[in-house]
């Protein structure tokens, strides 16, 4: 099949191909196009992953049941203690009440919550429907909040209200609702937030002992592990450190608006990224100690994953990668990830990546390299068979698109069996690509 | 710390658990992949459509796809009509399928959006269809979507000319491709020739060959899908989920229809087999006697392991209804038998079976939830848990053992390959209701009683 028969013209500004002459100009941050099998969700989702591993909340969907059976107990982000988050709450609409309207059921939904369990905070999701039937749901939270005494927080979702990005906005906002809740505290020097990682498969643990190593104080998670308690406390950080850019960044703004507190852009995916993260912190802190520590920790953890990095090298050198992962950032530091061991990257898309996001991705790849923003499964068979890639790293939705094409397949979104980040996460990145690339079943397909 | 669902039962009314049910459109997308080459729209925001693709293949660990409507604030206000005529195009011009089968959603429906007004208006290449159906989440659940999608295919499609064939019409219910091969091994066996709408096998269950194709070999073709209004009878195989469609291919074609529960388990099997028979005038040929004859024996040799255990059964209405009828066969007590779609049909349909069996102290539950069920057990527990992934919290909670059969089964692998319904259906999941009960015993029993022949 041909690039351009396969291809919708009005998609073709949205598929870049490094070529000699350098300036990007890739089309992104848009809406899909109607009826393009797009990889992409919605504001609800955007907002719900964000907001849902806080482990002590209790996620109300108000709306029809699919939202609520399609985010329960999506899997990955750990808990070290409450689980309330595992479970899922929703309002179930039916016909009833899109006819007369949900606030009563909604009502009643906060008060059967409030009257078995002791939440310390609830969220309400407002999906598709709910602004459509004409449902005031701040007006049924602030009722509810008054009367119960707990934080029940709207959270503005409804699908259509464009993609996943707009939800993370969503979800910083009530967030930022939360926070104002909480009580004037000082400050606390040298310490800081961690913003925008989910402790999947339990990397926020690994980053906060890093840095507990390094002597710095992590105030609030936001929101890997998170609880109600921790986060009401997060004013009182020095610095903000931003893991997921496109989630957080928007929040960090915020709260250097409303708090003072400054924010830098941080990665803890490879060696590259995770060192420089460790030592910007300290940098950004101010703190010395703080710094050597992290070179101290640097050297001994990097001098430990060399025999590791040797052996990937041989046995992964020289193959080609494809990366559909979800934001900007992580593509760039699978980019650099894969360059450690001596991989090439072939095809790098995102469902969300901004404009910057592009411009790194593209200072990083080789001539040739295709940049795809948003792709549906076609663009990306085609992409993947055209450069040969050897395996492809991406989210549920294209683990079974790469086994169909005889691809290896690394998951690196909430699936991830292991924690892929830190240096730990190096170790359990290069295995797992070793596992699935030499898998023995290779060798049957035909 | 998983454990924290209350003893105590408190009511509840507007708060739904735990759900044991989801929204109609993946039921209809799960229904327009059945037909070859067809790609299923769903008409609503696009995170909708990708929940349900991701849901889909979270189950069947294969691709589903699928497109939307990618609604926008505009659409939302102003319909969303021009949205699906770009679509439809788009759709037709970069991934060629031969029909488009629309599906709606909470959010269309809601803004009122004339779909059927819409694909009338559309110009319509020459032998390729759009076809749709409305499937509000807020009615039924996905097990409603999905008769909603069948029947949406024969409104559009089926037409009678007068001129009867002798090809039996199949509708499954809402079972696994593994299921639909099996169904249609049975008419090979009895040599029937048959029409079966829709047909997952050979999609959703798709081998690797190397490559990728958007439309994999299997699916109900469109010919066929005409050619029902001729037939001279359909069976809809599934009380709950199959009336909707057969009903609308006999208003519309005056086709007959047979309403029989899903094949699972040795009565409702029979019932099957025997309904066949009975259509074709041919005799039971011996390879199928001779399953049923070896699940009675399987049933004989192991009976004292689960006769008289305790079973709790949660999921969509049929599925449930068929493995209860299985486990009364087998002598067990479905003591809890829930499924979170609405309907009292279903209710009294379970409580018939307890009747029909003797068993008393059983309850049978519609539009419940898996918080409802825990509740329960942790009243008056039970032997054994049968159903979809979800269940694990309460298995793992309760430390009671469970079997994975029916949707959505997300955490484990080969499940949907291989039949529940018909004789071998049956005897798969004797087979691992053993296995889990007998393995509990090896687990729990002292060191000197461990036994080596059981
Ligand atoms: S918005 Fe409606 S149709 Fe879409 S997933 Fe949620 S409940 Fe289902």
């Amino acid at each position: 099949m041909k690039a351009q028969s396969l291809l919708l013209e009005e998609r073709q500004g949205f598929i870049h191909q490094k070529g000699s002459c350098g300036s990007v100009s890739i089309q992104c941050d848009t809406e899909s196009l109607s009826g393009a099998v797009s990889q992409r969700a919605c504001v609800y989702c955007g907002a719900r992953v964000v907001l849902n591993p806080i482990t002590d909340a209790f996620h109300i969907v108000h709306g029809p049941i699919g939202c609520a059976s399609y985010t329960w107990d999506i899997r990955g982000s750990l808990s070290s203690g409450a689980e309330w988050y595992r479970n899922s709450f929703s309002t179930d609409l039916s016909e009833q009440d899109v006819i007369f309207g949900g606030e009563k059921k909604l009502w009643e939904a906060l008060s059967e919550v409030t009257r078995v369990h002791s939440p310390r905070v609830i969220f309400v999701y407002a999906t598709c429907i709910v602004g459509v039937i004409g449902d005031d749901v701040r007006a049924v939270c602030k009722r509810a909040e008054e009367k119960f005494g707990i934080p029940v927080i709207p959270v503005m979702s409804p699908g259509f209200a464009g993609h996943k990005s707009v939800g993370y906005r969503m979800a910083c906002n009530a967030l930022m609702e939360l926070l104002s809740r909480a009580p004037k505290a000082p400050k606390r020097g040298g310490s800081v937030n961690i913003l925008g990682d989910f402790n999947l498969a339990g990397e926020m643990w690994i980053i906060k002992n890093y840095l507990e190593e390094m002597g710095v104080k992590v105030v609030a998670r936001i929101t890997g592990d998170a609880t109600c308690e921790e986060l009401m406390h997060a004013g009182e950080a020095a610095l903000n450190v931003v893991q997921c850019a496109g989630s957080m960044t928007y929040l960090a703004k915020r709260m250097e608006e409303a708090m003072g507190i400054p924010w830098i852009k941080v990665s803890f995916f490879g060696i590259e990224d995770t060192s420089q993260s460790l030592i910007h912190i300290a940098q950004a802190l101010g703190d010395r100690e703080a710094e050597k520590k992290a070179r101290e920790l640097i050297a001994r953890e990097t001098r430990a994953l060399e025999p590791v990095l040797c052996r990937s090298r041989e046995l992964l050198g020289g193959k080609k990668a494809a990366i559909y992962v979800g934001g900007g950032f992580k593509a760039i530091s699978l980019i650099k990830q894969f360059r450690e061991i001596g991989m090439e990257t072939v095809v790098v898309g995102t469902q969300t990546g901004r404009k910057e996001d592009y411009d790194i991705i593209n200072s990083l790849v080789r001539e040739g390299t295709v940049v795809l923003d948003d792709a549906n499964p076609a663009e990306l068979e085609y992409f993947i068979r055209e450069k040969q890639a050897d395996v492809l790293v991406g989210g549920v939705k294209e683990r079974p698109l790469a086994y169909k094409l005889g691809v290896a397949f690394l998951d690196h979104n909430h699936e991830r069996r292991h924690p892929l980040a830190g240096f730990v996460g190096v170790r359990n990145f290069v295995k797992e690509l070793q596992l699935s690339v030499n898998s023995p079943v290779w060798q049957y397909v035909r | 710390m998983l454990d924290l669902t209350p003893k105590e039962i408190t009511e509840r009314t507007a708060l739904r658990i735990n759900p044991a049910k989801t929204c109609q459109p993946v039921g209809a997308m799960y229904a327009a992949l059945g037909v070859h080459r067809c790609m299923p729209h769903s008409h609503g925001s696009q995170g909708c459509c990708s929940y349900h693709r991701t849901f889909l293949t979270r189950h069947f660990k294969d691709p589903a796809i699928a497109s939307s409507s990618s609604f926008t604030e505009g659409a939302s206000v102003f319909g969303g009509g021009s949205n699906l005529k770009t679509a439809v195009r788009n759709i037709f011009d970069i991934y060629k399928p031969d029909i488009i089968a629309v599906h709606t959603t909470c959010l269309s429906e809601t803004i009122g959006d004339d779909v059927g007004a819409f694909i009338q208006d559309m110009d319509i290449e020459e032998g390729k269809y759009v076809v749709h159906c409305h499937t509000p989440s807020y009615v039924g659940s996905h097990i409603t979507g999905y008769g909603n999608m069948i029947a949406g295919f024969i409104k559009y499609l089926s037409r009678s000319t007068g001129r009867k064939h002798d090809r039996l019409n199949i509708i499954p219910g809402f079972v696994n491709p593994g299921d639909m091969r099996e169904i249609k091994r049975i008419l090979d066996l009895m040599g029937i020739p048959f029409i079966m709408l829709p047909d997952t096998s050979g999609v959703l269950d798709a081998p690797m060959l190397g490559r990728y194709t958007m439309y994999p070999p299997g699916g109900t073709r469109i010919d066929d899908i005409i050619a029902m209004g001729d037939s001279p009878l359909t069976l809809a195989l599934g009380e709950l989920a199959c009336e909707d469609p057969a009903n609308e291919l006999k208003r519309k074609c005056g086709v007959d229809y047979k309403l029989l529960p899903l094949p699972m388990g040795i009565g409702a099997t029979d019932q099957f087999i025997m309904a066949l028979s009975n259509f074709s005038g041919h005799e039971v040929p011996y390879a199928l006697e001779e399953e049923r004859g070896q699940l009675i024996d399987i049933l004989l040799d192991s009976h004292p392991y689960f006769h008289g255990k305790s079973v709790a059964i949660y999921g969509d209405p049929d599925t449930v209804l068929g493995i209860t009828g299985l486990v009364l066969e087998m002598g067990m007590i479905p003591k809890y038998v829930i499924t979170g779609t609405p309907g009292e049909a279903f209710t009294e349909k379970a409580q018939e079976l307890f009747s029909k069996f003797g068993v008393t102290g059983c309850t049978a539950k519609a539009f419940s939830d898996l918080f409802e069920l825990h509740q329960w057990i942790k009243n008056d527990r039970v032997d054994l848990l049968i159903g979809g992934s979800y269940g694990k919290q309460i298995a793992k909670a309760e430390d009671i053992p469970l079997v994975r059969a029916g949707f959505p089964i997300l955490d484990r692998y080969v499940h949907s390959y291989m039949p529940l319904v018909g004789y071998r259906g049956a005897m798969r999941l004797v087979e691992m209701i053993l296995n889990a009960l007998m393995d509990r015993q090896d687990r729990d029993c002292a060191d000197e009683d461990l036994e080596l022949v059981m």
